[in-house]
């Protein structure tokens, strides 16, 4: 399975000593091309391209950001990137059409969501081994692991419910009825709040974890925009957790969400169809994938405006980030 | 209550009973505690759900009618003890009638095309397997009720028959004047019937019934989104070939009626003169090949060819045959449909795949509205909690009713005649060409209202 050209090495560490400590790399995975973009972020250019299995959308990286997991539907299978050398070292079998993935605060345990079977499958992130399978809703998607650890949600698309783990049991403690088509899921940072986002639905719940009930829902408005348009899909916390960033879709904006009021602060306009997004390490900029226009726009954190975008792969779906450069920073620290 | 059960839908609770069990095992070896209560509790009674004392049986521990809440089997921090279920007592088992009748249907043109006999229902299936899934999260069971009578069966007295154990949902897989003769039951006032089949415009028209709603789109949605797509393209101009049938002659009008809509305009409208006759010919080609030009060729210049041919005896002919070379839409060629068999947008993947599975070939349109009714049915009750036909009736005519569907925005009914809102695939090619409306068709409430009869059209009177 490793496909990469020489070339790729090569042109890593050419870059490499060009480029400042601080520098951050951004991977992206692009749907329709079976790749990932890999840019870097001071130059914003893209270094590497990585053949990866089909389909691949869901993308994260271990908590020591030695390890990028892409999530390969249409292959059934999960990539192992080594961002050292940015090559496939191995392949997780995580069930039929992983969409998205979950890493604990421990880097152990990955927590996959099988689209096609309505499973959770809990691993051993070194082992591979299936830990469990804990039945969810129909069509799995969005999946998030409490900071504290204790728990882990799953979203099901197709039963509209946000399913909570106990993942010292394994087991679904809680069901929690969102508005249609859930996506993406996200604890506040002290872990006192769960966010979830509803395609269809249009809307944010926001979940208190104490009794997993919804105690509010956030709508969006732009004018002369559609409101069938204003459809949120991904969501981070800036790093203070004031803000939160959520990609609309088809509206083409990313609106910023005060975190303490849950009132829209901003409307962001990007490329077309943003879907998920990352932070960069240093939490000043939010890196958004526009899935229509094959581009990924730049957003700067404190004035809140689209400063750039760079082309990436098509139908570029994920981000995901880590400080440091592949193979350069590690090398020569 | 009637809790009589199908085939189908044991399979699935003992299947999902065997999953849960699995699992339950899974979870008792992990955590060490072999005798877990709630592991009990994890496996859905497989056997009891088959009886009439299920849904009394099923929640005898709970100490009133209301499921345990989320917050009562939070597990606080008590490290080491087992985490309750967060399973739902079965608060009802619902049943879901499918009325069907065995009608003549024509054969497809293309001896490629599968004969197919059971469109519909396995998409009622599929949508009962997965509400019954996922009974465990919402508390509702459900049970497919499969009365599909023969061609000459007498479809009044069936329905009649399941009118007499109370109002009911019904999923109705039936011609218009079936349709009409159930819902103008008086037992049938209550019910909820949910029209999968009948594009037939009189339906959403003069003969709206209060207790039906038109899953399947009508001919005038059909017609206005094909139509938007031809005027987006800038392909104003249509010669129409047609059939006589009744349906051909219903999406005529309506094909009439998107023309001065849109602007666009008919330059010709004929009927295809050769009489339908026997297909699949082994040397039929060459016969065709000569006729098709001659039927074509008096049309004034036009942009495409558009088809009306509901019975699929002519149209796949036209195609590369017609005098001037002109793209066929319609009811063949592109055409205008509630779902596709190639479409995979907005997560549609999935259910093509789960369908393929369970069925073996793909879901056609009527699957996907027999597998809608069922989901409009499902939804609403999970999402009001309300279980008896009127009132979930009045839920699905509110504004909380927003179904997810695979097209990429909520499905909802239009007040006044009970028309499912939804977007157009323009399919029926290897893969799809688009999705309507169109971009710059606007409307002020719901872009989906400019396909077919708006508010200020419509002749529906409900009585």
């Amino acid at each position: 399975m490793t496909r990469i050209p020489l070339a790729v090495t090569t042109a890593a560490a050419l870059f490499a000593f060009a480029v400042p400590a601080s520098a951050a790399t951004i991977f992206v995975s692009n749907e329709k091309d079976n790749t990932v973009t890999v840019i870097d972020s001071d130059t914003m250019k893209t270094i590497d391209t990585i053949k990866v299995d089909r389909r691949p959308r869901g993308i994260i990286l271990s908590p020591d950001f030695k390890e990028l997991f892409v999530a390969a539907g249409d292959g059934d299978t999960m990539d192992v990137i080594d961002t050292n050398t940015l090559k496939i070292t191995r392949h997780l079998d995580s069930g039929p059409d992983p969409e998205l993935m979950a890493i604990d605060p421990t880097g152990k345990t990955i927590y996959i969501a099988n689209e096609d079977d309505s499973l959770v499958t809990i691993m051993d992130v070194k082992t591979g081994d299936v830990l469990a399978e804990v039945p969810v809703g129909v069509e799995p998607e969005g999946m998030v692991v409490s900071p504290d650890n204790k728990y882990t949600v799953a979203t099901s698309e197709s039963t509209s419910m946000a399913h909570v783990i106990d993942n010292a049991q394994r087991k679904l403690i809680a069901n929690v009825l969102v508005d249609s088509r859930p996506r993406e899921a996200k604890f506040t940072k002290d872990g006192k709040e769960l966010w979830v986002s509803s395609e269809v639905g249009g809307t944010i719940s926001v979940i208190d974890p104490k009794t997993w009930k919804v105690v509010q829902t956030i709508g969006f408005e732009v004018p002369g925009v559609r409101p069938e348009q204003l459809q949120p899909v991904g969501m981070d916390f800036a790093r203070d957790g004031k803000i939160l960033f959520v990609a609309l879709g088809p509206a083409n904006r990313v609106a910023v969400i005060d975190t303490a009021t849950k009132k829209v602060l901003k409307y962001i306009l990007v490329g077309q169809r943003p879907w998920h997004g990352e932070l960069g390490p240093d939490g000043k900029k939010y890196y958004v994938a526009n899935g229509l226009t094959n581009d990924l726009t730049v957003i700067d954190v404190d004035t809140l405006k689209a400063e750039k975008s760079v082309p990436v792969g098509r139908l570029p779906w994920g981000v995901a980030i880590m400080p440091g450069k592949p193979g350069a920073v590690a090398d020569k620290s | 209550m009637n809790l009589s059960i199908t085939r189908s839908t044991a399979g699935t609770f003992v299947r999902t009973a065997v999953l849960f069990l699995a699992v339950a095992l899974l979870a008792g070896s992990a955590t060490a505690e072999p005798t877990d209560e709630s592991t009990a509790q994890t496996a859905p009674p497989a056997q009891s759900t088959d009886t009439g004392a299920a849904s009394d049986t099923a929640a005898p521990a709970a100490p009133n009618a209301a499921p345990a809440s989320p917050e009562a089997t939070h597990p606080g921090a008590t490290p080491g003890s087992i985490a309750p279920s967060a399973e739902e007592k079965i608060k009802a088992t619902i049943p879901i009638y499918y009325l069907g009748k065995k009608y003549d249907e024509p054969l497809p043109l293309s001896v490629v095309e599968p004969i197919i006999t059971d469109k519909g229902i396995q998409g009622a299936r599929l949508a009962i397997e997965d509400a019954n899934r996922v009974a465990p999260f919402t508390g509702y069971k459900y049970n497919l009720v499969e009365d599909i009578i023969p061609k000459k069966g007498d479809i009044v007295a069936k329905a009649k028959e399941i009118l007499a154990k109370g109002n009911a949902f019904i999923v109705a897989d039936l011609e218009p004047d079936d349709l009409i003769a159930v819902a103008d039951l008086p037992e049938a006032k209550n019910s909820v019937l949910l029209n999968i089949r009948s594009s037939a415009e009189k339906l959403r028209q003069e003969d709206c019934r209060q207790n039906v709603f038109h899953i399947i789109p009508d001919y005038a949605m059909r017609a206005d989104a094909l139509g938007q797509y031809l005027i987006w393209k800038k392909w104003p101009r249509w010669f129409v070939l047609r059939g006589d049938t009744k349906g051909d002659k219903d999406y005529l009008a309506q094909v009439e009626r998107t023309a001065k809509r849109y602007g666009g305009k008919i330059v010709k409208e004929s009927v295809y003169p050769f009489p339908p006759g026997a297909r699949n010919l082994t040397s039929g080609y060459q016969q065709v090949q000569g006729q098709i030009p001659q039927a074509t060729e008096s049309a004034p210049d036009h942009d495409v060819l558009w088809v009306i041919d509901t019975n699929d005896d002519f149209g796949d002919y036209l195609m590369y045959r017609t005098y001037s070379p002109r793209p066929v839409v319609g009811t063949q060629g592109l055409k205008a449909e509630a779902w596709d068999p190639a479409y995979t947008e907005s997560g549609a993947n999935r259910i093509h795949s789960d369908f393929k599975k369970k069925v073996k070939r793909a879901m056609t349109e009527r699957d996907y509205t027999g597998w809608l009714g069922v989901r409009t049915v499902t939804d609403s009750v999970m999402r009001s909690g309300k279980t008896m036909p009127p009132d979930v009736k009045g839920f699905m005519l509110s504004k909380d009713f927003n179904l997810e569907g695979y097209k990429r925005i909520a499905l909802n009914f239009r007040p006044w005649d009970h028309q499912m809102r939804q977007p157009i695939i323009l399919g029926g090619t290897r893969v799809p060409v688009s999705t309507s409306p169109q971009e710059g068709f606007l409307h002020q409430t719901y872009t989906t209202d400019t396909l077919g009869y708006d508010k200020p059209e419509t002749k529906c009177k409900f009585k």
